[in-house]
């Protein structure tokens, strides 16, 4: 399985280095010299401007300006960002990917929690009335106009409604003299986040001794309940708990449209892979034993239908990423989408090149992250 | 007597005719059996007619100086524009005065012309790739994937809008740069991997030995067999394709003159999004019928593959 990781590992290097080569080509092919954007901007200093040139190595000829670009990646000296001047792009960068990655990891587990089961669900019973009524409801998720849910989930939730507050990443009134930055929160939200991740995994491992599955399901549950418990009891005693209460209530909207848009994808491909292995000879010795439709169904079933499932989730990776540069746009959820469209549109280039990077690197980890969870999942990666 | 002079031997057209109604008859069946497919026909359709009904109203009851979907202006609104929806505008009028309804069924065409060309460049590229890589293999074959994977990574919108600065993107140039990405992405793989199970049959041995080149075997034999396939995912990349179009226009990053996403973008770029249930008529008709045409094309998809998968037929 090592092997195979680091086979993995290897592929994806080359494919970063393509990418950051396809990168550095289309922001070549930009005409003009992006230096001399926001020339009007007084703020400015041509001293500034000539410095950002040598740091980017804009001075040197195509192949040393790429060779700046690719060193400068790995060192995190991206240069200054014109829009946020006189801030370093890896600043920008370094307070925005986490709230990206989180709000992706979130909403893409909630998806994977509500379409595994239900395409689990509806492959059994193919062909009934709730297969059909399932199904087109997840196809009409999957291809909403991302604009048009936004619009619909704020006009009902928080005009309607009145629950959540229509976007943006904190309510300012609330942080006029906060004890810490709104980064450190949020950092110690993510940390809270993953160690909970961490425990839920962990616990299956704790448990794996308790021989009957029932008390085994309980054991696993109190866990994360207890996680869950200790973590409130920490934020509550912190004293920055209603800080944190603040940004998850800003965070609820964008992560229900991410998971909205996305549960379909991974209900239609659990589906269909369920619906080819139900049709396996070894079914049917297990229905012919008389083993429960439920036990048929989850354990001998889905467990082999889940692999195709995770293996085509790569493939939709880059739809998910565009779905949430549109997601963090509406609810002004200041992330990477957000951030890189506003470099593109105010033409602020070393910004929008970092953040194309990023955003990149952060799709290929996923991707190593999903193939290396297959090798676990699948007995028969084992070289 | 001989045999041909009793019975009259069909003409090779005919039988061959004959054959092809057949497998079109069975086919319709299973799609008409999937449900979800003739839905998403009957929506498309729907939209066939909007879209075919625009330029007869022009001509007959709509005044081309009040209706045009680009120049029109209802002077007997004067001051009360956006209007709500009246007899005289179904829909309402947008905030310069212009009428809803006649923008919606106008843009259709553009949506279609977009969608099925991009998808056929789609098709045609990843065909021919994915029939030439299960070919050949080899160095031929990684190229194009690692081509595939990294094309699959791109969040395609982010690399339209910076290439929007780079090309000048109208509506054919944006169906071509999209048809031509998405034709190196991910269809390669999925065409090449169908391909290859088309490249072991004991036919394409026979081909060979009989003497048949490469580009022959390719083109007669392994591309017929794989495009029903393609024709399925041509479907998919009209939903991608109308999709990404709407959101480039949603954020104004297009020359296109009138589409669906720049109906919505008009409307918040005038500040009229900010009270969503007021004007709903600004955003609610164009941002459903995005909605509807996606969901119609990725339905049909679905809708063939039960046709063209049979393994994911009724038992």
């Amino acid at each position: 399985m090592l092997r195979y990781i680091g086979w993995r590992i290897a592929q994806i290097f080359v494919t970063f280095f393509l990418f950051l080569t396809m990168v550095f080509l289309i922001f070549q092919a930009m005409p003009g010299d992006y230096t001399k954007q926001f020339i009007m901007n007084p703020k400015i200093p041509p001293e500034a401007r000539q410095a950002l040139a040598e740091r980017l190595g804009l001075t040197g000829s195509v192949w040393d300006q790429y060779l700046h670009y690719v060193r400068n990646v790995f060192t995190g000296n991206l240069g200054v960002s014109f829009q946020h001047y006189p801030r370093e792009v890896w600043d920008v960068i370094k307070e925005r990917l986490p709230r990206t990655a989180v709000l992706f990891l979130v909403a893409d587990l909630l998806a994977f929690a509500l379409g595994y089961p239900l395409g689990k669900y509806i492959a059994w019973r193919r062909g009934r009335i709730s297969d059909y009524v399932v199904t087109v409801t997840g196809v009409l998720f999957y291809t909403i106009f991302t604009p048009l849910l936004a619009i619909i989930l704020l006009f009902v939730f928080s005009n309607v409604l009145g629950w959540f507050r229509s976007g943006g990443f904190l309510t300012p009134s609330l942080w006029l003299r906060p004890p810490v930055s709104p980064q450190t929160v949020f950092l110690l939200l993510t940390a809270t986040i993953c160690g909970l991740l961490g425990l839920w995994a962990g616990s299956h491992f704790l448990t794996r001794r308790i021989g009957h599955p029932r008390p085994r399901a309980w054991a696993r549950r109190g866990l994360v309940a207890l996680g869950l418990g200790l973590a409130g009891i920490a934020w509550g005693y912190s004293g920055i708990g209603s800080y944190a209460w603040d940004i998850v209530w800003h965070m609820f909207l964008p992560v229900l449209a991410v998971t909205l848009i996305s549960f379909g994808g991974t209900m239609l491909l659990m589906r269909d892979s369920m619906l080819e292995v139900i049709r396996e000879d070894y079914i049917t010795t297990a229905k012919a034993k008389g083993l429960p439709e439920k036990v048929i169904r989850d354990k001998h079933a889905a467990r082999t239908a889940l692999l195709p499932t995770i293996t085509n989730f790569t493939i939709g990776l880059g739809f998910i990423v565009s779905g949430g540069i549109v997601t963090e746009t509406m609810f002004s959820w200041k992330g990477m989408g957000l951030t890189y469209l506003e470099a593109v549109l105010q033409q602020d280039f070393p910004l929008a090149m970092g953040c194309l990077t990023f955003t990149g690197i952060l799709v290929l980890l996923l991707h190593l992250v999903v193939d290396v969870l297959y090798a676990f999942l699948d007995p028969r990666i084992s070289y | 007597m001989l045999i041909s002079e009793r019975v009259k031997i069909e003409p090779l057209w005919k039988i061959r005719l004959r054959l092809a109604l057949r497998s079109l008859r069975r086919n319709w069946a299973l799609f008409w059996e999937s449900r979800i497919g003739p839905l998403g026909l009957g929506i498309i359709l729907f939209f066939v007619l909007l879209m075919i009904a625009h330029p007869i109203l022009m001509a007959t009851v709509w005044d081309s100086r009040v209706y045009d979907p680009i120049v029109g202006f209802d002077r007997a609104l004067v001051g009360r524009h956006p209007a709500p929806p009246s007899w005289a505008h179904p829909l309402g009028t947008d905030p310069i005065g212009r009428d809803v309804l006649s923008q919606l069924m106008w843009s259709t065409r553009s949506e279609f012309a977009l969608g099925v060309t991009s998808a056929l460049i789609t098709v045609v590229i990843g065909t021919l790739i994915g029939a030439i890589c299960a070919y050949f293999g080899g160095v031929i074959d990684t190229i194009f994937m690692r081509l595939a994977d990294l094309v699959m990574l791109f969040p395609f919108i982010a690399l339209l809008m910076v290439l929007r600065s780079v090309i000048h993107l109208d509506l054919w140039r944006l169906a071509l740069v999209m048809g031509i990405l998405s034709g190196f992405g991910g269809i390669t793989i999925t065409l090449k991997a169908q391909a290859l199970t088309v490249k072991v049959k004991p036919y394409i041995e026979a081909a060979k030995v009989a003497g048949g080149g490469a580009f022959h075997i390719i083109r007669h034999h392994i591309i017929p067999n794989i495009m029903p396939l393609s024709f399925l995912y041509m479907m998919f990349n009209v939903t991608g394709a109308v999709f990404t179009e709407a959101v480039l226009s949603y954020f104004g990053l297009l020359d296109i003159r009138m589409s669906w996403g720049i109906m919505i973008h008009t409307a918040e770029s005038a500040g009229y999004l900010g009270a969503f249930g007021q004007y709903w008529w600004l955003w609610a008709p164009p941002g459903a019928a995005i909605t509807l045409l996606c969901f119609a094309f990725y339905l049909v998809g679905r809708g063939l593959d039960t046709v063209v998968n049979p393994r994911l037929r009724k038992r």
